[in-house]
């Protein structure tokens, strides 16, 4: 998957847009970018790999989750993001609806010796915005709290 | 976008009329420069939202340093009525009891400086930024539970702290009200293993020395007693398990009420009825995560003064370093106060905001009761910090609080443009400040440069009446996760 993010101006914290020709790939990409606060992804060895599974009601809080889940495992594992290897979203057509999305994601512990640029507090849901219709196909907006 | 229509009131105090969904009106004390800086951005804006709120007393506040937040700005003040009001995350921030702590010693800047170096590395090490990494201090289930319900208490039982630390805490280090219960196993996951720890961004641990005593019957009191001598100020907060209760909560009040949330001008400002058991539910967990966060900076204490004297020997024993005071600035809490004459109980929310409190008032500390309540306001990285005390005016005009900061106003991603951390560095070093950091990258983003000036910050602060200055405190070294 290409990697495709960029930064956006932002007073106190950081806010990025991740495209992708899919939604999955958008949101792989907001993954890389949120990390990419953290340590240079492209430094970060991909030894482990990881599962998933997050459910939501509505696409912007599946997305929301899906990052901070991202979150959660650096927090408990000192587990740093360096690879999506693979991510899919499913909606449950049958019952309520509901969105899940599967990832596998490869990384490396924070322990590697590897250069920890920053940290971040949390995910928002100030200015997200997710664009299904935009002109690379889709687009996502996240603005983290640092 | 259309410029909101500000009106002066008197010096340093505008106003936004009560207009649309607005209960009350907003109240701006800030300079006029300070004004203009806030009027480049959406901040005032998100002022005028949470005038809107329910059970909002008389009016929706920003103070000097107010800048663009998440639901509510940075730098703002509201109180909502105890029975008929709201509680919201967005009103707090995710760093649930973000705050500051001040230690004195014994020590003089003289003493401190041939070591200097040798006492950032020591410092560093023995309290890491954790950022996917370890802390020194791991607990057992039932020993984070024991924090999360107790507080510093905790760390007196387990001889990380002394009577008089708890003493000079806001709240004596444990909010009444905390329920560890109410903390999801995730939150409490994300924190077992960062007590200790400073995080990154803007927390920093500094080694300052005074530098003008402006108060000397106050800062007497406080045992800052001459210029040079050595001081240490902390500036961390809850961690990850504090962000992850604001956002568990965020997330529970969108689900428990869409009806609220479509109507939000901005989806971060969700809040829950304060008698809702959802609202009390997350005041519970609120207050747990502020234990957690006066237990880290208590931690951070003890491991403050086993740094000194390792560096010191019996120049500087754990005995020799003080407790000044220790204030949250990302917290929300049942108080009582003046509303049209009457004394009432509110729920004030202070998002990055500093309680200033008066002489006199029941809730600080018996040394203090005649001085007022210490603030502690800290400067950017390399720029002055002050200590200043609360005031009656403060309780007439700004629900007993004052500024937190100097309050940025350069992105991160133009800091790194702009300036080098190397660069940043060096014109700290010509300056005499040394720095530890745990990268380059991160001086370069909190370079001084990229905050509004904490002089002026503080000087409306101090010319309102709404807390007075007591000393000006200078940095010598400085400790960056």
């Amino acid at each position: 998957m290409e990697k495709r993010f960029k930064y956006l101006e932002h007073t106190a914290d950081s806010k990025f847009q991740a495209f992708g020709k899919t939604l999955e790939e958008a949101f792989g990409n907001a993954a890389l970018a949120m990390f990419n606060e953290i340590v240079d992804i492209n430094t970060v060895r991909c030894d482990v790999q990881k599962s998933i599974e997050v459910i939501a009601k509505k696409k912007t809080t599946l997305l929301y989750e899906f990052l901070e889940n991202l979150l959660y495992l650096l927090d408990t594992e000192g587990f740093l993001l360096g690879k999506i290897l693979s991510i899919s979203i499913k909606s449950d057509e049958v019952e309520d609806r509901s969105l899940s999305l599967n990832a596998v994601i490869a990384g490396d512990s924070a322990s590697g010796g590897y250069e920890v640029i920053g940290a971040i507090k949390s995910v928002t849901y100030s200015d997200m915005i997710i664009d299904e219709k935009h002109e690379k196909g889709v687009m996502v907006q996240v603005l983290i709290d640092i | 976008m259309a410029q909101i229509q500000v009106d002066k009131i008197e010096n340093d105090v505008f106003e936004v009329k009560k207009h649309g969904n607005m209960n009350v009106p907003l109240r701006i004390f800030a300079s006029e420069k300070l004004l203009k800086k806030m009027q480049e951005d959406s901040s005032i804006q998100q002022g005028v939202n949470v005038a809107g709120m329910p059970g909002i007393q008389k009016y929706s506040i920003m103070l000097s340093d107010a800048h663009i937040g998440y639901g509510f700005s940075i730098g703002g003040v509201a109180a909502f009525d105890s029975e008929t009001g709201c509680i919201t995350p967005g009103g707090i921030g995710f760093d649930i009891n973000c705050g500051v702590r001040l230690l004195t010693t014994n020590l003089t800047e003289k003493q401190v400086r041939p070591k200097l170096k040798q006492l950032l590395d020591v410092l560093f090490r023995n309290i890491p930024p954790g950022v996917g990494g370890e802390s020194l201090f791991k607990l057992s289930d039932e020993e984070l539970d024991d924090v999360l319900t107790n507080g510093m208490k905790w760390a007196l039982k387990k001889g990380y702290a002394r009577q008089k630390d708890l003493d000079h805490c806001e709240e004596k280090g444990t909010m009444p009200g905390a329920d560890s219960r109410k903390v999801s196993p995730r939150a409490k996951s994300r924190g077992r293993k960062q007590l200790g720890t400073l995080g990154a961004g803007n927390h920093f641990l500094e080694v300052q020395t005074v530098g003008q005593i402006i108060n000397k019957q106050a800062a007497d009191k406080m045992g800052i007693t001459r210029q040079g001598q050595v001081l240490v100020m902390i500036h961390t907060g809850s961690r990850g398990l504090g962000h992850q209760v604001c956002s568990d909560y965020l997330r529970r009040m969108e689900d428990t009420y869409p009806e609220i949330m479509e109507k939000l001008p901005e989806k971060d400002l969700i809040y829950a009825p304060i008698k809702s058991e959802l609202g009390k539910d997350y005041y519970g967990a609120m207050c747990a995560a502020a234990n957690f966060a006066w237990t880290n900076r208590q931690i951070i204490t003890h491991q403050i003064r086993k740094s000194f004297h390792e560096v010191f020997g019996e120049f500087c024993t754990p005995e020799d370093i003080g407790m000044v005071y220790d204030v949250a600035h990302n917290i929300a809490k049942l108080e009582e106060h003046d509303v049209s004459g009457k004394m009432k109980k509110v729920y004030t929310h202070r998002k990055g905001a500093t309680r200033a409190f008066p002489p006199g008032h029941p809730a600080i500390p018996e040394d203090y009761k005649d001085i007022g309540q210490p603030v502690m306001i800290p400067g950017s990285m390399g720029t002055a910090s002050y200590i200043l005390v609360g005031t009656q005016k403060a309780m007439k005009l700004t629900f007993g609080s004052s500024v937190h900061g100097a309050g940025r106003v350069m992105s991160r991603m133009k800091a790194k443009q702009e300036f080098r951390g190397e660069d940043v560095k060096q014109e700290l070093e010509k300056r005499d400040i040394l720095i530890k950091a745990a990268t380059m990258k991160g001086i370069s983003e909190e370079a001084p440069k990229v905050y509004k000036d904490v002089d002026e910050v503080v000087k409306v602060s101090h010319d309102l009446g709404i807390s007075r200055l007591v000393a000006k405190l200078l940095p010598i070294g400085v400790v960056k996760g």
